[in-house]
């Protein structure tokens, strides 16, 4: 596996070799600084640590003041680890986005805008229950039957309701990157990604 | 430079086209593909919006076929545009001229602009 953190700038357009206009997320990807390198031998499996984005020293805990000078680097804002990484690189080295190639094809993850309380129809993709006509009206967008009455006369466990939605852990599988510009480390991938602008992804394969 | 403004430098070659806006009746050249052969044919009629900003920008252009009115939606940096012809100004009071969808005949025209050969010819010297 190979990843990077990144900053979710925005979206636009751009027109593509076939002269097919393409909707594209740019992300401001790395660098990133390998923090710490984990082994089987130490910590029971592999992996690697990397961290991303600027954070003030004096907001920082000491623990993490300790941990980022063993790596030689200033505090970073988000640590991410991923595991039986293909990167070969050691503590303290950057990360760029051109471990990616352009066509290839990657996953993005990150927390989904929140949306508040929604109901069934947003939430869950529920119909509703009602017609406009024949008499009915407030039945549009309600749940339904949830417990039954004589039998099970119940709510089962994990019956899909009205509540908060958004703010998950979300993860886009199979995004295309369009193109890289490393020197920028802009990364420019098809599609929509999960987050508000500005918030942080972890893009992998 | 913010970084959409920046790929877009990178990415599509800047294209240089008559500055039109809405109420102006254009010629715009588009290729289309037909099997590997690729040919260009033409679209005239008023332009009825511009809308968006940057490279994502696009326009409509409306005209009437056979007494029905087509229109056309254009990415003004679609790299199938040929190119774009203006052909008139026109006099119009709002930037989008959906109003003419409700009109036919003689009603759905738009006045031409008229400019005092002066002004013209005072705006070409200074742009010289």
């Amino acid at each position: 596996m190979k990843g990077i953190i990144g900053k979710k700038i925005g979206m636009t357009s751009v027109f593509e070799p076939n002269g097919k206009q393409t909707a594209c997320t740019i992300i401001e990807a790395g660098p990133c600084v390998v923090t710490q390198k984990k082994t089987v031998e130490t910590d029971g499996y592999n992996a690697i640590q990397i961290a991303f984005g600027e954070r003030k020293e004096k907001n920082t805990p000491q623990a993490l003041l300790q941990h980022f000078a063993k790596a030689n680097t200033t505090p970073k804002a988000t640590v991410k680890e991923l595991r039986d990484s293909s990167i070969e690189k050691e503590v303290g080295e950057n990360i760029t986005c051109d471990i990616f190639a352009e066509g290839e094809k990657v996953s993005v993850i990150g927390v989904s805008k929140g949306k508040g309380f929604q109901g069934v129809v947003k939430r869950h993709g529920f119909h509703g229950v009602g017609e406009a006509s024949h008499g009915q009206h407030d039945r549009q967008r309600a749940p339904g039957s949830v417990g039954g009455s004589s039998y099970p006369s119940r709510v089962f466990k994990g019956m899909r309701m009205a509540g908060r939605m958004g703010g998950d852990r979300v993860k886009v599988k199979a995004l295309r990157v369009v193109k890289i510009f490393p020197e920028q480390n802009l990364i420019l991938i098809s599609g929509s990604v999960p987050g508000h602008n500005g918030a942080t992804v972890l893009i992998q394969k | 430079m913010d970084a959409a403004a920046f790929i877009h430098q990178q990415m599509s070659p800047a294209r240089e086209f008559p500055a039109f806006k809405a109420g102006d009746n254009v010629t715009v050249n588009y290729k289309i593909v037909e099997g590997n052969k690729e040919r260009i044919q033409s679209f005239k009629g008023d332009v009825i919006k511009r809308q968006g900003s940057g490279a994502t920008q696009t326009f409509t252009v409306r005209k009437i076929s056979d007494g029905i009115g087509v229109e056309r939606l254009f990415p003004l940096f679609s790299p199938n545009i040929d190119s774009i012809e203006l052909n008139k100004s026109g006099r119009v009071r709002r930037a989008k001229l959906y109003y003419l969808r409700a009109r036919s005949g003689k009603s759905a025209r738009i006045k031409e602009k008229r400019r005092s050969t002066e002004k013209v010819a005072k705006k070409a010297t200074a742009g010289a």
